[in-house]
């Protein structure tokens, strides 16, 4: 057992935030820093610094553009990033479809579609969940009939995050209707513009606009859009979960939070003197560190099991998606406590990016709408519940 | 001991859950929300019409002559209904702070306008840096002949931007945070140097931000003894607690029954998804800590008029805890057990949660009020040992 | 609507504060206030007390010893009991087998004992749980089968609290096994002196004997002893379920306590000054004493409903089983945390009050057994887990 990390790594880790710190743009820093939402554009020019560095997609296969880092220094590359309040490359490119096509994909797909993944030329958005099938995904309902050499797609997806920003889907259809469940599925990769195709805005409680429904009216999608073998969609789509483990947990974000939290604090006059100086400010805050902590050091062992062993289904990492996704949770009602009554105003356009305000100050103004939004976290990705169920049966053997 | 309603409780009951059962369906509320206020001017004069904005007003002020259970009725009630008039505003508030620090002849003046509906309130309180402390008041009223000028910036001022007249704090002496020194005053809401900035709250309710710049108040227009108001203040900020802790609860059942409601008929694995026990049980302890939240609700309404006034903070600021606690719980939970749908806009459950979170900062978040609690001795005294 | 007592309450409430304070033996005082164990003596001596009083077993119908008060009144004397001290009613005696005798008795039955239950002439025994029947209770096997006027009982009962000082058993045994299983359940009186009954001890957490392993071998009962009908003992252990629903919260105790663990807080150096000036730990003691106001009112609201007569099927019953036993627990625990290390030593001398001698101050002496035994108030009387499950399908419909 060691416990520390090793000379290089350390190394590794004043290079990643040195240059975390030079390269990342002020705008895009202070507009993370501040919970507000980014537009578009901020992405794309972050993820294309990150690609010309090199590092857009560290863990691809090297001759597709991977550093060929071990989890270890993927880890502190995740960490030094969310500490530089930088945003994360797009998760639908760099972690769900692009590994998908990596492994699955034609060589003519390949070629196609992963540079510009990478760069990302083509945002994806994710077509999976639909009304009735969200826990229960393997019910989805949306069909892929074959006609000729194209499929033809009728049905619905919903809560399709940036399906509104995005030129293309990764979805699953249902292309053998008489298949049970999970074997009658396909993966098929689904341009945004073709004829019916229809993305409608779903509001959330932060109003702002990430997710859609997707209407499909006789979508037609050439064969060769299709990834792998027909029906064979879900276990690819079931790959593509076991994909974003080391940084599921995201500790360096909520690390980044605490130091947020604790600054704003400093400044936040509370009774005649500093929050940051109550002791029960300090105590809330010294136990969601502990947690933190724990969860860190979950998340290295699992980070240096898949260093010796490669990606496995390590079920200490549904405890990373549980406590990762609570502890976030946590620190958003934290800041919303600290913003108190300023909480208040709907700041909107602030939220939207940009730098006007009705009344809060900056640091409290996405306060209220990112508490909102982060109930989320324990909705997607598989909810915590389902998520105890999986460690229930898959760890416990109950 | 008695919890049942009297009859003309009752009655008041049903007339308001009838009222809002017809005009305060979500999607009717949707149309309120884009109304030029914000809310609707028409079912304002119904309440009016009904009596309910002279609740907690005496009878020779045109009022009902109601306490703090008819409050809780009608709040309770507004609070299911996520009702968008400024009532809270306006009629506890406001009208409170006339009916606890005026003069008889202010009350005889503003009471029945309230009532009538012809008057609405604000109560101008907070500022910037002030937080939960209600003695933070930097807002300045300086003698001028026989009257005042106030000089200062009140912020989320709630309606304050729809208010015809508006209830001012405001230092006449003492350092910033000094209980000492601090005065009232009604100040007509477009009076030479009053400006506002009127603003939606998360919760699609309205605030305002006031500037006063030598705003003149005649000497008719203090309420109450200036340089003596913080009892009135402390005392409005406790009627408001309690107002609030009604709708909250309001809402936690709201939430507790749509959830359920949710989980009864969201099919998935082919099985409704009330069948599974962990959402059973998530649903029990949303049914405890509403009905928890309710008891609590009541001993704010029967502490509310209490003399002593150590015991009165403490009971006011233990409902608060409460309150915020078990509203987050339920208002989380409620999120959680919908999934996705639970998220949005559209879909009427997410904003009882938006507007229990809203309730639990207004007038004091649950670690301030714990912490107050705490330093007052709390609610049981040390007992005798061994 | 009127939430206060009424005077006449509160004169009721003077009496029997006054009672209490002058007629509970100092002796019994301190054990109760230093969390000792109480001797049988102890406990029979207290019942005769307040049987010459005519309070020893209020809510049974007049006719039998009962006072005739309603429930307000009987939650005022609960509470007043709690605050100075005294001890439990064995609730064996006085809130199931008892009102069960009263209500489904013969005459003999009745005569027989009433009078003794009251008195403590004879200490009962509850025979319910077995070892494969806890929560599935009606699942039970200790077999009844009759002959000629005697039941043949052959068995094991577990749990049996007290079952070494009891003189009898009321337990629940199978007579038949057709139909429903609840259905071939019988509801008998069993001699604990009868020849074939044997008693052996089970060790609990606080390493003392309280609960035991009961076993039957071809134990003969008199069919005299029977309660009810044969085959319709469950629905007469259910009546006696709904009994204690007044008391069930046990608000008085936890309010004693807290009240108990303020005082012995300033007793206690943290930091330099007593530990009841700690905010943290007056905070702490804050939320649980709102926690258990809110309990108080909600277990008034039913007491006022129940006083007017009201359903016996209250949902409200159920929260104040689930809060009362958490809010128990949580006492236990602050206690803990108040004689923090002096909790350590093992003083089971101290703990049985066979020795007034303990290491460290007194008063911590029992935290530590105190809080594991009082880990078993959320599992007996239907579980915690149980009573989710009651309140899911009865109050929610689910
Ligand atoms: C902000 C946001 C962004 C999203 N982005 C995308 C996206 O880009 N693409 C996409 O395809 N999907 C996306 N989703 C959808 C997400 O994956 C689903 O919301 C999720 O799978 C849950 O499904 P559901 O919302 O239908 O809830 P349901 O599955 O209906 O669940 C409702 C409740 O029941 C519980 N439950 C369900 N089954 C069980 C069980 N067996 N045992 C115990 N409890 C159970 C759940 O935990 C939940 O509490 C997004 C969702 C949100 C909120
Ligand atoms: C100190 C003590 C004194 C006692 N005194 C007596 C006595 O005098 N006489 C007597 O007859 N009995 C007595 N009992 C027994 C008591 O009634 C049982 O312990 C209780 O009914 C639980 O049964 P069990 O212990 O077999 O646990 P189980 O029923 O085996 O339960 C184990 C766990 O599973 C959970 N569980 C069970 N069923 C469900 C379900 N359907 N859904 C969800 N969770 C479930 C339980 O909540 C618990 O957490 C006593 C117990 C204790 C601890």
């Amino acid at each position: 057992m060691e416990l520390q990390f090793t000379a290089e790594e350390n190394a590794f880790r004043n290079e990643a935030r040195d240059f975390f710190r030079s390269a990342l743009p002020d705008a895009i820093r202070n507009r993370v820093q501040r919970g507000q939402h980014l537009a578009k554009e901020d992405i794309v020019a972050w993820q294309r610094i990150l690609n010309k560095k090199g590092w857009a997609t560290p863990m691809w296969p090297v001759e597709l553009g991977g550093t060929g880092w071990d989890a270890v220094r993927y880890f502190i590359y995740k960490e030094e990033m969310t500490r530089a309040n930088a945003p994360e490359p797009l998760g639908m490119n760099v972690h769900m479809v692009g590994p998908v096509i990596i492994n699955f994909g034609t060589d003519e797909q390949k070629q196609f579609f992963l540079p510009k993944v990478q760069n990302l030329d083509i945002w994806f958005c994710q077509g999976f969940s639909e009304p009735g099938s969200g826990s229960d995904l393997a019910s989805l309902k949306t069909s892929a009939v074959r006609d000729g050499d194209h499929y033809v797609i009728n049905g619905q997806k919903i809560w399709t995050s940036g399906a509104h920003r995005a030129d293309w889907m990764f979805g699953l259809f249902r292309t053998d209707p008489n298949a049970k469940k999970q074997r009658g599925i396909s993966y098929i990769l689904l341009d945004m513009k073709s004829a019916g195709v229809t993305v409608r805005p779903i509001i959330t409680m932060d109003h702002g606009h990430t997710v859609n429904e997707v209407f499909f009216d006789n979508v037609r999608v050439p064969v060769k859009n299709l990834i792998g073998e027909e029906n064979k969609g879900w276990s690819y789509a079931k790959f593509l979960l076991g994909n974003e483990r080391v940084g599921i947990a995201r500790v360096g974000f909520s690390a980044g939070r605490i130091a947020y939290a604790k600054a704003i604090a400093a400044r936040t006059v509370v009774d005649g003197r500093p929050l940051a100086e109550h002791p029960r400010f300090r105590e809330k805050m010294a136990l969601i560190e502990v947690e933190l902590k724990a969860l860190e050091i979950t998340n290295m062992m699992v980070v240096a099991g898949m260093k010796k062993s490669g990606p496995t289904q390590d079920p200490r990492t549904s405890v990373l998606k549980l406590k990762g996704t609570e502890i976030q949770q946590a620190l958003c009602e934290i800041l919303l406590e600290i913003a108190g009554p300023a909480a208040l105003a709907h700041e909107h356009a602030f939220l939207e990016g940009s730098d006007e305000l009705i009344t809060a100050p900056e640091w409290n103004a996405t306060a209220a709408p990112n508490y909102f939004r982060v109930r989320a976290a324990t909705i997607y990705g598989g909810t915590s519940e389902v998520q105890r169920n999986v460690v229930a049966k898959g760890v416990l053997g109950l | 001991m008695d919890f049942d309603l009297s009859e003309e409780q009752r009655m008041l009951k049903e007339s308001v859950d009838r009222l809002l059962e017809d005009r305060y369906s979500f999607e009717q509320r949707k149309t309120y929300t884009r109304a030029a206020d914000g809310w609707s001017r028409e079912l304002w004069k119904q309440y009016a019409d009904l009596g309910l904005l002279g609740v907690p007003f005496s009878q020779d002020h045109g009022g009902f002559g109601g306490g703090p259970v008819e409050t809780m009725i009608l709040m309770e009630a507004f609070g299911k209904a996520l009702v968008l008039e400024p009532y809270f505003a306006t009629v506890i508030l406001f009208g409170g702070a006339v009916k606890i620090a005026g003069s008889e002849a202010q009350k005889a003046d503003l009471l029945p306008k309230v009532a009538e509906g012809k008057l609405l309130g604000a109560f101008a309180h907070s500022e910037r840096d002030s937080r939960y402390d209600l003695a933070d008041v930097k807002t300045t009223a300086k003698k001028d002949g026989t009257g005042w000028v106030l000089d200062g910036e009140k912020t989320v001022v709630i309606h304050g931007d729809c208010a015809d007249k508006l209830v001012v704090s405001a230092r006449v002496s003492g350092g910033q945070r000094d209980k000492d020194g601090l005065a009232l005053f009604l100040v007509d809401a477009k009076a030479p140097g009053v400006t506002r900035k009127g603003y939606p709250t998360q919760d699609s309710l309205r605030a305002a931000d006031i500037t006063l710049k030598g705003v003149k108040v005649a000497a008719s227009d203090v309420l109450g003894e200036p340089g003596k108001a913080y009892a009135a203040i402390e005392k409005i900020a406790q009627s408001a607690i309690q107002a609030l802790s009604a709708e909250a609860v309001g809402g936690m059942q709201e939430m507790l029954d749509i959830t359920v409601e949710y989980l009864k008929t969201r099919q998935q694995f082919g099985v409704p998804i009330g069948s599974f026990q962990a959402l059973q049980h998530r649903a029990v302890d949303m049914l405890v800590a509403t009905e928890q939240a309710r008891s609590m609700a009541m001993f704010a309404a029967m502490m509310v008029d209490e003399k002593d006034a150590e015991e009165r903070a403490k009971a006011i600021s233990a409902c608060k805890v409460h309150i915020g606690k078990s509203g987050r719980y339920v208002g989380q939970q409620s999120i959680q057990l919908h999934g996705g749908i639970g998220m949005t806009l559209e879909y009427k459950v997410g904003h009882y949660f938006i507007r229990s979170t809203m309730i639990e900062i207004l007038f004091g978040d649950t670690d301030h009020h714990l912490a107050a609690l705490a330093r007052a001795g709390g609610l049981i005294p040390a007992g005798t040992t061994a | 609507m009127d939430l206060r007592f009424t005077s006449e309450e509160i004169a009721f409430r003077a009496e029997v504060r006054d009672f209490f304070e002058s007629n509970l033996p100092p002796d019994i005082r301190r054990k109760q206030v230093l969390g000792q164990r109480l001797a049988k003596e102890d406990i029979v001596n207290w019942q005769r007390i307040l049987n010459k009083k005519g309070w020893a077993c209020p809510l049974w119908p007049v006719e039998y010893g009962g006072t005739g008060w309603d429930a307000v009144r009987y939650f005022i004397f609960k509470e007043e009991s709690y605050r100075a001290y005294a001890p439990d009613a064995l609730s064996h005696n006085i809130t199931q087998s008892g009102p069960v005798i009263c209500a489904f008795g013969t005459p003999e039955q009745k005569e027989f004992f009433l009078p003794k239950l009251r008195n403590m002439d004879i200490w009962m025994c509850q025979g319910f749980s077995e070892p494969g029947s806890g929560s599935d209770l009606a699942s039970l096997k200790t077999r009844a089968v009759r002959e000629g006027d005697h039941y043949i009982i052959n068995g094991q009962k577990l749990w049996t609290t007290n079952g070494h000082r009891a003189d009898w058993m009321y337990g629940l045994v199978r007579t038949s096994t057709d139909g429903k299983k609840q259905a071939g359940i019988s509801y008998l009186l069993i001699d604990m002196k009868s020849p074939g009954v044997q008693v052996r001890p089970v060790v609990t957490l606080d390493n003392d004997h309280h609960t035991n392993e009961t076993f039957f071998e071809n134990v003969k009962v008199p069919v005299s002893n029977l309660i009810g009908e044969e085959n319709k003992g469950w629905s007469i252990a259910k009546f006696a379920l709904g009994n204690e629903r007044a008391g069930i919260a046990k608000v008085g105790l936890s309010k004693a306590r807290l009240a108990l663990v303020k005082a012995l807080a300033q007793r206690v150096e943290a930091d330099g000054r007593p530990l009841a000036e700690s905010p943290r730990f007056r905070e702490k003691m804050a939320l649980i004493e709102t926690e258990l106001k809110a309990l108080e009112i909600t277990n008034m609201m039913v007491v006022a409903a129940m006083a007017k007569g009201g359903s016996k099927q209250d949902p409200r019953t159920s929260v104040l089983k689930l809060k009362g036993s958490e809010l128990q627990q949580a006492t236990t625990e602050l206690m803990l945390e108040v004689a923090g290390p002096h909790a350590m030593a093992n003083q089971h001398e101290f703990l049985e009050a066979r020795t007034g001698e303990t290491v460290g101050p007194d008063w911590a002496g029992t935290s530590s057994p105190n809080y594991y035994f009082n880990r078993a108030v959320s599992i007996f009387g239907g579980s915690s887990e149980i009573q989710h499950n009651i309140v899911a399908k009865a109050v929610l419909g689910l």
